[in-house]
């Protein structure tokens, strides 16, 4: 049987029709049925706490003493089995610096004594633009829809351009297997292995089962945590109320933890 | 043939080399597999245990990315039970895999594979392992 272009692509464009409303049409009387029905589903669990964008408040005016900075440091430290490695090849997920060195812009010679002296508690940014995911080139750092700036693990190659990128030093460097160097391993969060980078996820894993960060819960209301996208919310209440300061503003990268003054 | 002094024997030599995991296993013992020692108290596992016997290297890669990528967490399997996707807090469990030695590792060894997992994972009942 011959056929010509004419009754080629009178079948084809009949086939291609019947194939899209086909599927159109399963869709609409049995939404899903084409999928593989019955698969297992995966989802977030209902006590999560969610936000538009995450973002925390240090309250300077609580942190009087130096118990107060260590009761966070600790609790951050222990919970993610951060090691303590004395010297320049330390891992920090949270620490303390002074005003000079947090705020290098806003340092001069008249700044009141109560700042000058007091340590600032220091963490990731989780910044709105942030140099070390642009950096990255395997993706292993990445900023979630929320705000919070990830690190998966299982992808760092240990290249840190993230270390390079980041203008505030929140990233560390494991030279060492960490694991001789952490007092009690808590064997529910994993510690990380030689050669990879790390830092402060706002315990993303905490919130994703409706807890807030643990340097927070440790704080006694030193640090606030909550969604700055909503009016409504405590963070967005206290920026309203008090004066505040971000870290280097300047760099463009829209720092989300500030400093109530 | 041109040079059949060389040729054959060089044949006979490549296909030694070629077949050598064949003819130097031969009269060994046939491949057993090991004995696991399974959950006294857990009935059920995350799927069939076929399916994890075959897919569960699959499962847990998917676990990771979903968990950290993807912020999912909570995992409902083809019977509608629920799990935490979490290697140490639901495989490796009191109540499941507790000893990794009497499980993971007894086929892990028997077929020379070295999963990275525990380089940063920590076996619960172990501490350190």
């Amino acid at each position: 049987m011959a056929i010509n272009r004419r009754t080629f692509l009178k079948a084809a464009g009949l086939t291609t029709l019947a194939g899209v409303a086909g599927h159109a049409a399963m869709e609409l009387l049995a939404p899903g049925a084409l999928e593989a029905s019955g698969a297992p589903k995966v989802g977030e669990y209902p006590e999560a706490l969610t936000a538009k964008r995450w973002a925390m408040l240090i309250d300077t005016e609580k942190f009087t003493t130096a118990q107060v900075y260590q009761k966070c440091i600790d609790a951050c430290h222990i919970l993610h089995n951060v090691p303590h490695i004395p010297g320049d090849q330390e891992i920090k997920w949270l620490w303390t610096d002074s005003f000079k060195h947090v705020f290098p812009d806003q340092q001069h010679a008249l700044v009141p004594d109560r700042i000058k002296n007091q340590p600032f508690l220091v963490l990731c940014n989780h910044c709105d633009n942030p140099p070390c995911v642009r950096v990255c080139p395997t993706k292993a750092t990445f900023k979630r829809d929320d705000g919070i700036v990830m690190m998966d693990m299982h992808r760092c190659i240990g290249c840190r351009y993230c270390m390079a990128g980041c203008p505030y030093g929140a990233r560390s460097f494991n030279f060492w297997d960490p694991r001789p160097f952490i007092e009690n391993i808590d064997p529910y969060y994993p510690t990380r292995m030689k050669g990879v980078v790390e830092k402060c996820t706002f315990c993303e894993d905490r919130l994703a089962k409706g807890q807030l960060p643990a340097c927070v819960e440790a704080s006694e209301g030193a640090l606030i945590f909550g969604d700055l996208a909503n009016e409504d919310s405590e963070v967005r209440r206290v920026l309203r109320e008090r004066y505040s300061l971000r870290r280097k503003p300047s760099l463009g990268t829209t720092p989300h933890v500030f400093y109530l003054i | 043939m041109y040079n059949a002094g060389k040729i054959i024997p060089g044949l006979v030599i490549f296909l030694g080399l070629v077949t050598f995991p064949f003819w130097s296993n031969l009269g060994r013992a046939a491949f057993e597999a090991p004995e696991l020692v399974f959950p006294e108290t857990e009935e059920e596992c995350v799927e069939s245990g076929d399916w994890m016997r075959a897919n569960h290297m699959i499962l847990l890669d998917d676990w990771r990315d979903l968990a950290v990528r993807d912020n999912l967490r909570l995992y409902s399997s083809e019977t509608g039970k629920r799990f935490d996707m979490s290697l140490t807090k639901t495989c490796l469990s009191s109540q499941c895999h507790a000893n990794k030695d009497t499980f993971c590792d007894r086929c892990h060894d028997a077929l020379a594979i070295a999963p990275h997992c525990w380089d940063c994972h920590v076996v619960p009942s172990i501490g350190e392992e």
